[in-house]
């Protein structure tokens, strides 16, 4: 890591918005969601105040873990045209008040979650945020083109962290909500690294597609959503949900897996190669999740 | 100042004091957080 920001930005007090965009607010508004359906999903109930209190640790935790992403890559960001545009490789914001800010939010969010909580939810906000912002962006994200495949576990804990604030204990329902986002970041990823390839190689990211080639990654696309699709509808087959979970989550993965399987059996045409199977399969990534977890809580309360 | 903040049409101290006034807000939003969270537990 090497300091860039211009110092005299210094003369300039920092934007409460460029403090905001530090958090990646796009990204936690997925963690929020996963992690509200993981606490509705969950068979206990818990006072509202304290539900409240849950959720908003779970987003201080990811947006004070992206903060420290953010902080940690402001150079690589800086050679991205998708990330160039944020405030500190822009020089909005000096990189001191970028990691006091995030150790912050970090620190106040496990700290809040285990007095207001309990203390094995915010353990295990306190691993993910260690796993997010050490394991992967600074050991595992430069170093090897599995990063995406182990780093994803960081994004897999709000709903498992969700389902542990309302019930206290961890069972089988709630390591498989994180089993689930664990199989799916690799696919919606690379997804995203197929069509950026370049901004990727450029910054010296070993991505599996600048690593292993494209086709080595669209054959991974390919293997982890044939593993998604019985992983989805495991939660039903061992009774955690009803039947409207388990169909939902049988037509909503087995698109998933057509999707991608289409990408997997294609190859690029030329430079000129629009990437359009490559960009549905990521849009429609994104609103799988949603989905699914949405038919989760549903299911939780409509029993047919 | 570099060519992002110059484009910024606000002075320093009206940052500063929109910064400053969600901080406030934030503190406050804690405090009463706090506040309902030892009501909910001795509840």
């Amino acid at each position: 890591m090497t300091t860039t920001s211009p110092s005299h930005t210094a003369f300039l007090p920092a934007d409460w918005r460029d403090l905001l965009a530090l958090t990646k607010p796009r990204v936690m508004s997925l963690v929020i969601f996963t992690g509200l359906c993981g606490l509705l999903a969950a068979p206990e109930r818990i006072h509202p105040v304290i539900a409240f209190t849950a959720i908003l640790c779970i987003a201080m935790g990811a947006g004070g873990a992206a903060a420290l992403n953010q902080w940690w890559e402001a150079d690589l960001d800086a050679g991205m045209k998708r990330t160039a545009n944020r405030p500190l490789p822009q020089g909005r914001l000096d990189r001191t008040t970028a990691r006091d800010f995030a150790g912050v939010l970090c620190a106040v969010s496990v700290f809040l979650m285990g007095f207001a909580v309990g203390w094995l939810p915010a353990a295990i906000l306190a691993i993910s945020i260690i796993y997010y912002s050490v394991i992967y962006t600074i050991w595992l994200k430069p170093r090897t083109p599995q990063n995406i495949v182990i780093g994803g576990g960081a994004g897999a804990f709000p709903p498992l962290i969700g389902w542990v604030a309302a019930t206290g204990h961890v069972t089988a329902m709630p390591v498989l909500l994180f089993a689930i986002i664990f199989f799916w970041t690799p696919p919606h990823f690379w997804a995203l690294a197929l069509f950026v390839k370049s901004d990727y190689a450029k910054v010296g990211i070993p991505m599996m597609p600048v690593v292993a080639g494209e086709k080595a990654t669209r054959h991974q696309i390919m293997i982890y959503a044939v593993l998604l699709l019985p992983l989805s509808v495991l939660p039903w087959w061992i009774g955690g949900t009803g039947a409207i979970y388990g169909i939902s989550a049988l037509v909503l993965s087995s698109l998933f897996l057509a999707l991608s399987i289409r990408v997997g059996l294609r190859a690029r045409n030329g430079e000129d190669d629009a990437m359009k199977p490559e960009k549905q399969l990521f849009a429609y990534s994104v609103l799988y999740l949603f989905a699914l977890f949405a038919v989760l809580v549903v299911d939780r309360f409509i029993v047919l | 100042m570099n060519e992002a903040k110059s484009s910024d049409p606000r002075t320093p101290d009206q940052i500063r004091r929109s910064r400053n006034r969600v901080l406030a807000l934030s503190l406050a939003g804690f405090v009463v957080l706090v506040f309902l969270i030892s009501i909910a537990k001795m509840g």
